[in-house]
């Protein structure tokens, strides 16, 4: 699972690492022992013991997804697969131990949440290492709280709806996160109540060799409205990690859930993950799901839109640069009438890199007076990179309306000329144009996060001129 | 002010600039004109830096001295070089106030960038809207024209080429042009291609060049473009 160092190469700012100072980490591998071992740690009840045993029974049962990228360099004897960075959770930064703060210092967390958070969870490794929420929220019973402490605080809720939309034997890497997970958020928004801020979720994987595991579970009742953010980092190993996460939300009558993604793993990190919405009567979904970093990506949020005139987006963004495959896309499933689903998708491409779009539109008998449309646009930035469209439309309805887009471009000569010949230097005007492309996308993301994103992007294409 | 000599130019290896020398003198209006292919816009883009054209071995193009045929078009541009494309491209998620500001990379105020901007665009007659949109994005001709004109005085370019910015405009909007080109002259050097006269009449160029057949065929005055307009490019010997 080693790779060359000299292999990256870009500019990536969070790529530090800390010395590890877990106060307790699972020995390497995987076994039923291990499993139980984790749920005794966390003082799990039973049933949540015997869902993880069920679900790694599943895990060994299921063979490796084959219709996709490769994945067969990942070792799961060569993963740690727990790892508890601190001893109890920190309501305030002062109490972190001093490299855990610096780490998000750095990243920029707490500034961020004195600007623009309603509120904040940091999970560092396996576990959720500090989390804020405005009390205003919780006097209005809003509930956002590491899952761990969910199955521990509300565990009736909990029951009611973990695992049901993503069950184990959904796929390999959902059974794996479903033995296995750690961390993750709760986020439980009563009838009615709109979250103004965005509340936010910070991932950092900080050991080499680990697996991340984090499991969230998102409820909006009816007529509620609640924006979560993630954002990833990781230090630059030259062994991979791999980050298996899961993710279900209920979006009930009425309600709107708008969950934004900037995923940003440095390049050694595999990141697989399943990401699905049931979407009850005029509810609706957003997915803006940014990939810019990690080694092999592979995600398609999906939203499941069951009850009548429920509404599905997916906005994302993938850019693979060397090394790199980005196998994204999203999944709108239609099983209610006047129900509508629109996926727009970005995928830039450069030095090698691989990205793909991959979506299902499923429209069943009934749903009828839907309708669907799809655009995925590919830049593609040099002779070496590639793109892959693949769009699969299973329709049994007749009475829809259906738009299908796509275009592949490269970046053209004459555009780079016109930039240049008002004075922008090579390596600005691709930026310009790369952005350009995205900015359909961008414009749907937070101010704060869109300018990362855009420095982030400008950084990748300063490292293919160089 | 900028010096073409035994300029010889080459796209995929077809030659379609034959060995010309001229010296445009600084502050002076030159107007650029020529039947269909020959070599007008070549010319243009020769002297901007397009990387598709190929010099000759022995050609230079000199501007203010230094030889500039091996600077990339971003190296010309901040020389003072501006070209006015006869087709400017719409550019999707790019604004104008963003090309600008990157074009001056620090060197104007963006809030200077934005006044200006909206200044030349009153007198352009450009509606402010269209300055918050992606580039030329459902402009029409005439204001893609308009848009170019303005970013070279946004830019405060020295040399100005303008290709056919009279091309697919109608009159109110020549005259605008025009009017816009004559306030903001003052020592700038301008070099309009054009296959009318009837720009000129607002322009008033100083010296007529007609190019036939990638060479420099005749220089004249102001009467050498109202014979071609009477009489053709035939009479030309």
């Amino acid at each position: 699972m080693t790779k060359p160092q000299e292999d990256i190469q870009f500019d990536y700012k969070f790529g530090f690492s800390m010395p590890e100072k877990a106060v307790f980490k699972a020995e390497k591998g995987l076994d039923e022992q291990k499993v139980r071992q984790i749920s005794h740690i966390k003082k799990e009840p039973k049933w949540m013991t015997d869902f993880r045993i069920k679900s790694y029974k599943v895990f060994m049962g299921k063979k490796m997804p084959s219709w996709g990228p490769d994945l067969s360099k990942i070792n799961f004897d060569d993963i740690y697969y727990y790892l508890r960075p601190t001893e109890n959770q920190a309501k305030s930064w002062e109490e972190l131990p001093a490299e855990i703060k610096e780490t998000y210092d750095r990243i920029g967390v707490p500034e961020a949440e004195k600007k623009f958070l309603a509120g904040v969870s940091a999970q560092y490794e396996s576990e959720v290492v500090y989390e804020s929420v405005n009390k205003a929220l919780s006097k209005q019973g809003v509930i956002f709280c590491d899952m761990d402490t969910a199955v521990r605080e509300h565990p009736e809720i909990v029951q009611e709806y973990f695992g049901t939309l993503i069950p184990p034997h959904d796929n390999k890497f959902a059974a794996l996160n479903s033995a296995v997970w750690s961390g993750g958020s709760f986020v439980y928004v009563p009838k009615g109540v709109k979250v103004a801020l965005p509340l936010q979720a910070y991932f950092r994987i900080n050991s080499e060799r680990f697996g991340q595991f984090e499991r969230t579970l998102i409820i909006a009742e009816e007529g509620s409205d609640v924006h979560y953010i993630e954002g990833c980092t990781a230090p630059i190993y030259t062994s991979d990690s791999l980050h298996a996460a899961v993710v279900e939300i209920f979006v009930k009558k009425n309600a709107h859930v708008r969950y934004t993604t900037v995923q940003n793993w440095s390049k050694n990190v595999y990141n697989l993950v399943t990401k699905r919405t049931h979407c009850a009567e005029d509810g609706f979904m957003e997915w803006v799901d940014c990939n810019i970093g990690s080694q092999i990506t592979m995600k398609y949020p999906s939203v499941y839109l069951h009850g009548e005139g429920a509404r599905g987006e997916v906005l994302s963004i993938a850019f693979a640069g060397k090394d790199q495959v980005q196998d994204a896309g999203a999944k709108m499933l239609h099983f209610a009438p006047n129900t509508s689903s629109r996926i727009v998708s970005k995928s830039i491409s450069k030095e090698g890199g691989r990205t793909s779009y991959r979506g299902l539109v499923q429209v069943s008998p009934g749903a009828e007076n839907s309708s669907v449309f799809v655009s995925c646009d590919a830049l593609i930035l040099d002779e070496e990179s590639r793109s892959d469209t693949y769009p699969y439309m299973k329709v049994k309805e007749n009475d829809i309306e259906i738009q299908h887009e796509a275009t592949v471009e490269k970046l053209g000569d004459e555009k780079l000329f016109y930039l240049m010949s008002r004075g922008l230097s090579k390596p600005d005007a691709e930026s310009a144009l790369v952005l350009g492309f995205m900015e359909p996308v961008t414009k749907e993301i937070p101010l704060e996060y869109s300018i990362e994103l855009n420095r982030l992007i400008r950084l990748e294409m300063e490292g293919s001129v160089g | 002010m900028l010096k073409l000599k035994n300029l010889t130019v080459s796209i995929e290896g077809k030659e379609i600039l034959k060995g010309i020398d001229f010296e445009f003198e600084k502050g002076k209006t030159y107007a650029v004109m020529g039947p269909n292919g020959s070599g007008k816009s070549t010319l243009a883009y020769s002297i901007m830096g397009h990387p598709a054209y190929e010099a000759g071995e022995e050609s230079r193009i000199e501007f203010n001295g230094t030889n500039i045929l091996d600077m990339e078009p971003d190296e010309r541009a901040k020389e003072g070089i501006f070209l006015s494309f006869q087709t400017p491209l719409s550019l999707s998620g790019v604004k104008v106030f963003q090309l600008l500001q990157l074009a001056l990379n620090g060197k104007k105020d963006p809030l200077q960038i934005r006044n200006e901007a909206k200044k030349y665009a009153q007198e352009l007659g450009i509606s402010e809207e269209l300055l918050n949109r992606p580039l030329n994005e459902g402009a029409s001709g005439g204001e893609r024209k308009k848009m170019e004109v303005l970013q070279a005085a946004v830019l405060e370019k020295k040399l100005l080429i303008f290709d056919e910015v009279d091309t697919g405009v109608d009159v109110d909007s020549l005259k605008s042009i025009s009017n816009f080109l004559t306030k903001h002259k003052e020592d700038k050097t301008y070099i309009v291609i054009t296959h009318y006269n009837r720009i000129l009449h607002h322009l008033k160029p100083d010296y007529v060049l007609v190019m036939i057949g990638g060479k420099l065929a005749k220089i004249g005055g102001p009467e050498l473009a109202k014979q071609i307009e009477d009489e053709g490019y035939g009479s030309i010997k």
